[in-house]
């Protein structure tokens, strides 16, 4: 216990906890809706795509994080005027940009001379590393974000719920659609820092799949996963300096768990829930003994 | 005859630059009742889709004589999402969002609105659910509550009586035919049994567009119009659309 407490007076730790708690909330907001739409697989592929951007941006010896946030825009953007236009399958350009990202990026990485960049932590983060400056970026973005959450929250809704209703309606749809595209793709590489490449869908999905048992909407959703995505993502990170394994692994260990439990809280509650009200009508008894008519 | 809401001309339409639809021409007036039938492909969502705006057409165009009408839209159920985690009230007034209110709060008063169709289409207690939760006719009852909340002068509605079941069907019909007292309504549907009965006037439409200015159709007049319907699926041919031959 002494031990906990012990890893909260140094600086380093400390940094981690906020941009683990920073990122758990930026993720919560955009997550929301990219398990809302369903375009989770989409998201995979601006992850993925973003790591030729990092490539590049090493090779030529510019800011990594700004060239992985170019590529992230572009290939959000670029899909989703594919899926208003689709002349090809969307599933396959994504697959498509999804590993020639992964190819640029490591042809770039090679390619430079001198001092090659930790791969490990550009794919399952590093959280232990992260300085005041990713965590100032970080509050600023989240602070936009909730922002634009806050004052476009039903045009986001119903662009996302009914694109072409709300085309009916007036509203600028493909304005919206494209600021969120955007939003995503930076929320997305700004979590790479903490979670890396390979894993951090899972902060956009998880905590969103553990809120969506309690909750069917939107904003519920969003509340939820705040609530789970920092308590898991602070649990995970205190695991994971315990017994000295990587953040990012350690904090989809506890969001899972977090989605397990729920899971049995869930099903238990809606259990209680459906005896309380049979019961109470004496229903129970009736549809044991009584077999259903049918017409 | 007063200038028509939406003047449809030599509209040519499709997707990926191939027409769905060829050559079509159509005018719709205010307190119509228009019936629309043809084949399943034949290109009815896609009429709509142009009317509504939201479908450019090749070529051709469509234009609105008077002011540019308020129309509702019901589309087709299954083209939405079911399961996305909204309310069946937030999805009602959606319908309320207008080209210049869209970013703005809503006001007192369209809750009220909402509320008050709520009850009109039968979802009494289910305001504050997911759509998860309703069923396919409850579903599509919130998406009809949604295109006629903002009174609309042309209501659009893609196959309203996919799911809705039975004890709803007949207040379904008498509600749009209260609405068209107010409306013009442009109906697209499977069931020739609910053209007989409601519409004033109906449109063939496979690949082209055959209008028929009253709402009694002969098996040979649609056989002409090459506007083949399924009637097996629907047991004895309703009387008023199709006469009996022989
Ligand atoms: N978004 C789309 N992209 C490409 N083709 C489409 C699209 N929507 C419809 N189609 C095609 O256009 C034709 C007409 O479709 P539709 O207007 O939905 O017919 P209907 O409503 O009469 O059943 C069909 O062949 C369909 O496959
Ligand atoms: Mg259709």
């Amino acid at each position: 216990m002494q031990n906990i407490l012990s890893l909260f007076e140094y600086q380093f730790f400390q940094n981690a906890l906020m941009a683990a708690i920073l990122t758990s909330a930026l993720a919560a907001l955009v997550g929301t809706y990219i398990v809302s739409r369903k375009v989770v697989f989409i998201s995979g592929g601006i992850t993925h795509a973003s790591f030729g951007g990092i490539g590049i941006a090493y090779f030529f010896g510019l800011n990594p994080f700004l060239g992985a946030v170019a590529f992230a825009i572009a290939s959000s953007l670029g899909i989703e005027w594919i899926s208003t236009h689709g002349k090809i399958r969307e599933d396959s350009a994504i697959a498509i940009l999804w590993s020639l990202g992964m190819a640029l990026g490591i042809i770039f990485v090679f390619l430079t001379p001198g001092y090659t960049p930790n791969l490990m932590s550009f794919l399952f983060g590093s959280i232990l590393s992260v300085g005041m400056a990713d965590i100032i970026v970080l509050a600023v973005v989240l602070l936009f974000t909730s922002l634009f959450f806050v004052i476009f929250s039903r045009p986001i809704v119903y662009t996302a719920f009914d694109p072409e209703f709300a085309r009916t309606r007036g509203l600028p749809v493909t304005l919206i659609r494209n600021s969120m595209a955007i939003l995503v793709a930076i929320a997305i590489v700004l979590s790479i820092r903490v979670m890396g490449i390979i894993l951090v869908l899972s902060i956009f999905t998880i905590p969103q799949n553990t809120a969506l048992l309690f909750s069917g909407k939107f904003s519920g959703i969003i509340k939820g996963s705040v609530l789970f995505g920092i308590s898991g993502s602070i649990l995970g990170l205190i695991t994971a300096s315990i017994f000295d394994i990587p953040g990012s692994a350690a904090i989809i260990f506890v969001l899972t768990l977090q989605f397990l439990i729920s899971k049995g809280v869930a099903i238990i509650l809606r259990k209680r829930k459906k005896t309380r009200k049979s019961s109470a009508t004496g229903e129970e008894k009736n549809s044991i003994h009584e077999p259903h008519i049918k017409e | 005859m007063s200038q028509p809401l939406v003047s449809i001309k030599k509209v040519t339409a499709g997707y990926n630059g191939t027409p769905v639809l060829k050559d079509v021409n159509l005018d719709i007036f205010p307190k119509d009742f228009l019936g629309v039938i043809g084949p399943n492909g034949g290109g009815k969502t896609t009429l709509s889709k142009v009317l509504l705006g939201i479908l450019k057409p090749f070529s051709g165009e469509v234009t609105f004589p008077g002011e540019r009408p308020n129309i509702g839209y019901l589309p087709q159920i299954s083209h939405i999402d079911h399961s996305f985690p909204v309310t069946v009230k937030d999805v009602i007034l959606s319908g309320m969002a207008t080209p210049r209110t869209w970013w703005k709060s809503l006001a007192k008063e369209h809750k009220a609105k909402a509320d008050n169709l709520i009850r009109k289409t039968g979802l009494s207690g289910l305001a504050n659910k997911p759509v998860g939760e309703l069923s396919g006719g409850q579903f599509q009852r919130a998406l009809l509550a949604r295109a006629i909340i903002n009174d609309p002068q042309l209501l659009v509605l893609d196959e309203p009586d996919t799911f809705v079941d039975r004890s709803f069907e007949g207040e379904l019909y008498s509600l749009l035919e209260q609405l068209n007292k107010t409306m013009a309504i442009f109906l697209i549907s499977h069931d020739i049994g609910t053209i007989s009965s409601m519409v004033k006037t109906i449109a063939c439409v496979n690949g082209s567009l055959h209008y028929h200015p009253s709402n009694v159709l002969s098996a040979e007049v649609l056989k002409v119009y090459n506007c083949p319907i399924d009637l097996i699926a629907h047991g004895p041919v309703p009387h008023r659309v199709l006469k009996n031959h022989g």
